[in-house]
């Protein structure tokens, strides 16, 4: 019976249905399942479907972004915390280095991260050297996530690093570049632990870096 | 009978004209009620004292219609673009197109393309000096950002290769507000002054603002110094259909009027008659792979619009296209970059940038700027139109030549054919298959291949005066000695 409401309620979230999702997760809790195993059999396995849908073009991001916001919605409604007594896999924090407003890419890397379960602090665009590696030492952050879309702004990811290993914290935080002219080579010749390339793949490496899988 | 084919001149819109006018309105509202946002103080001063109404808290200038159209009513309706040397070598203007490298690729493609790597400084001078020996393309761009000079100078020393190896007029850019500010004392450096450049322009600025509605420090700065020197600036405004801009071409068209609105107006709130140059480079944005593929239809669509309404606010047009999202040179390469350059030339845009360019944006090509030329060569003669004169219709020919006649040997023939026909090759290839066969039957990659070696494989010969060379160089060593360069890769010994 509730294995077949938690496969339910996966196939709302993939369909983005919000008001089925919520009736759903409600009816679940109110047949005893336990928030944990809503969050882990009913949740969770519809962002890795969408996540593999979308690899294979499946579906479109407009619609992985949907069904991420009902994910989002309805794993607060069945635990405040949003993951049912589970640690966060990590906390990261994420931003567009100074001079540059694009944040699009950024913005959904920050969801993709939190559907897998990673605590995102999002300083959002413009964000200077010392607003990043504050942030890095005010949330103790396991991950720090750069992205930049311009040529002219790349370099500041470069300033940043050195600014943490200035400030002592370069150690205790895996850094993450990414944005249209990175690449990863220049991943290597800045320092940085780890390039990604998209969405899928800043979670994919976040989580190998983390050891999460 | 000249006139008949100035008439007849193919041309492709795509908005009616109520449509131009809603879109027109659209955009004047977002202007005032919403406004822009400028990241830079200077420029938010120079906006509100020339009329804007100025939110300080937000950084946004929201402008009257009034304002907007003054503003616009002030800009020249064309270019003359000269060589470095001085002479005439492109109008931008009316509905004549020039075409132009895709600019600051990172990377560059061999042979087919298939292996792409970080570009070099050689790679930007190869390609400079294939387009100045390419007869199609008629504009050189700093086509990629070369890995192999230091980032701090790497927007000014493209110029430095593209000025030492062509003379034709360039598109270029630069990275930050001092960047511009070096790179117009290069210039004039070449040209022999400040006067000497303004009066006879032969560079043109891409800034670009940060959709939606938004201008960093470094564009506003950029569109302030290029009002200022008497550079020309080329606006690009570029949303992403359904990501940073509404998924709709024409939610597109209104965003992307809205911000090249606002950045004319801030140019000539600098300096009245400033040239700007209305531009751009949209695309839609894939839904399926999160990627901004230049070669979809719907991007050439927003072109297409966007220029329509350059076009009504009587400035010179520009646009990306002629590339091609394909990963190596292929069908899917040359399909994508014949139908932008065919339709954007119809849509009568002034520059086209994008020729070499493939993998969106990301990639230059020798090859691939081989077989531009000869589509760009064929998109010149379709959109010279048909010469329908007494002449060229022929009937007393005809008449006279009766049935069963050949044309072959008419004196007509020979006086005609030459303008009627664009010859294309060596890359685009007629003979039959045995004589193909017979010269190595090689495919569209290998034959762009031998026109470039013909080309770099040709003694350069200089493209600067002496005097312009030494005054370059000296120009560049200062610049790099304030960055405290001890070496260039092709440069001057520092």
């Amino acid at each position: 019976m509730s294995s077949l409401l938690l496969e339910k309620l996966v196939e709302s979230v993939v369909r983005a249905d919000r008001e089925e999702a919520e009736r759903l997760a409600r009816e679940a809790l109110a047949a005893g399942v336990a928030p944990r195993d809503i969050l882990m059999l009913g949740l969770s396995p519809a962002m890795t479907r969408l996540g593999r849908l979308w690899e294979e073009g499946e579906v479109f991001l407009p619609e992985v972004l949907a069904s991420a916001e009902v994910f989002e919605a309805v794993s607060r409604s069945v635990d405040s915390t949003g993951r049912g007594g589970r640690a966060p896999v990590g906390r990261c924090v994420l931003g567009t280095v100074r001079g540059d407003l694009h944040d699009l890419g950024k913005n959904i890397v920050g969801i993709m991260l939190r559907t897998a379960g990673f605590e995102v602090v999002d300083l959002g665009k413009d964000v200077p050297c010392e607003a990043f590696v504050g942030a890095v030492r005010q949330w103790r952050a396991d991950v720090l996530g750069m992205s930049a879309l311009l040529t002219t702004t790349m370099r500041e990811q470069r300033n940043v690093i050195e600014l943490l290993k200035k400030e002592g914290l370069r150690e205790g935080v895996l850094v993450m570049v990414g944005g249209a002219p990175v690449t990863a080579k220049w991943a290597e010749e800045i320092g940085a632990d780890a390039y990604a390339a998209n969405a899928h793949e800043a979670v994919e490496k976040a989580e190998r870096m983390l050891g999460v899988v | 009978m000249q006139g008949s084919r100035l008439d007849s001149r193919p041309m492709l819109r795509l908005l009616s004209d109520d449509d131009v006018d809603r879109i027109h309105r659209a955009a004047m509202r977002i202007l005032e009620k919403t406004g822009v946002m400028f990241r830079s103080r200077e420029a938010l001063a120079v906006l509100g004292a020339a009329g804007a109404r100025i939110d300080e808290g937000q950084g946004r200038a929201m402008f009257p219609p009034e304002m907007v159209m003054e503003a616009v009513s002030k800009c020249p309706s064309s270019l003359q673009l000269y060589t470095s040397g001085g002479s005439p070598a492109a109008f931008v203007g009316g509905e004549e197109s020039h075409y132009a490298p895709g600019s600051t690729a990172l990377n560059f493609g061999d042979g087919d393309g298939r292996d792409a790597r970080e570009a070099t400084s050689a790679d930007l001078r190869d390609i400079a000096r294939l387009v100045e020996g390419l007869p199609n393309i008629h504009l050189q761009s700093t086509a990629v950002v070369a890995c192999d000079v230091p980032r701090e100078i790497a927007d000014l020393y493209r110029l430095y290769i593209v000025l030492c190896n062509s003379s034709k007029p360039v598109i270029t850019g630069a990275f930050s507000v001092q960047g511009l500010v070096d790179m117009k004392d290069m210039l004039s450096a070449v040209a022999g002054g400040d006067d000497a450049l303004r009066a006879k322009p032969f560079a043109v600025f891409d800034v670009c603002p940060s959709p939606p509605l938004m201008w960093t420090e470094i564009s506003a700065g950029n569109i302030m110094d290029c009002a200022r020197f008497g550079l020309p600036l080329e606006l690009i405004s570029m949303p992403l259909s359904g990501a940073n801009a509404p998924c709709t071409v024409a939610g597109s068209v209104v965003q992307h009027t809205a911000e090249t609105l606002s950045g004319i107006v801030l140019a000539q709130a600098v300096k009245e008659g400033a040239t700007v140059i209305y531009g751009g480079a949209p695309s839609l944005f894939d839904m399926r792979h999160g990627t901004t593929p230049m070669g979809s239809v719907e991007t050439m669509m927003i072109d297409i619009c966007y220029a329509q309404m350059g076009k009504f606010y009587g400035l010179p047009t520009h646009t990306y296209s002629a590339t091609t999202d394909a990963k190596v040179l292929d069908m899917q390469a040359g399909l994508e970059s014949s139908l932008g350059s065919v339709l954007c030339a119809l849509a009568g845009i002034n520059i086209i940038s994008g020729p070499g360019m493939y993998d969106f944006l990301t990639c230059q090509s020798l090859v691939k700027l081989a077989v531009d030329n000869e589509i760009c060569g064929m998109v010149y003669r379709f959109t010279a139109g048909v010469d329908a004169s007494e002449e060229a219709m022929a009937s007393e020919l005809i008449e006279s030549a009766g049935p069963g006649a050949n044309f072959l040997s008419s004196p007509h023939t020979l006086r005609f054919f030459k303008g009627e026909q664009y010859v294309p090759g060596p890359a685009i290839d007629r003979r039959d298959r045995k004589r193909w066969l017979s010269k190595g039957g090689k495919d569209t990659i290998a034959r762009a291949a031998d026109v470039v070696s013909r080309i770099l494989g040709s003694p350069a010969a200089p493209v600067l005066t002496d005097e312009a060379r030494s005054r370059l160089d000296e120009a560049v060593r200062r610049i790099a000695r304030r960055h405290g360069i001890r070496s260039l890769p092709l440069g001057p010994d520092l």
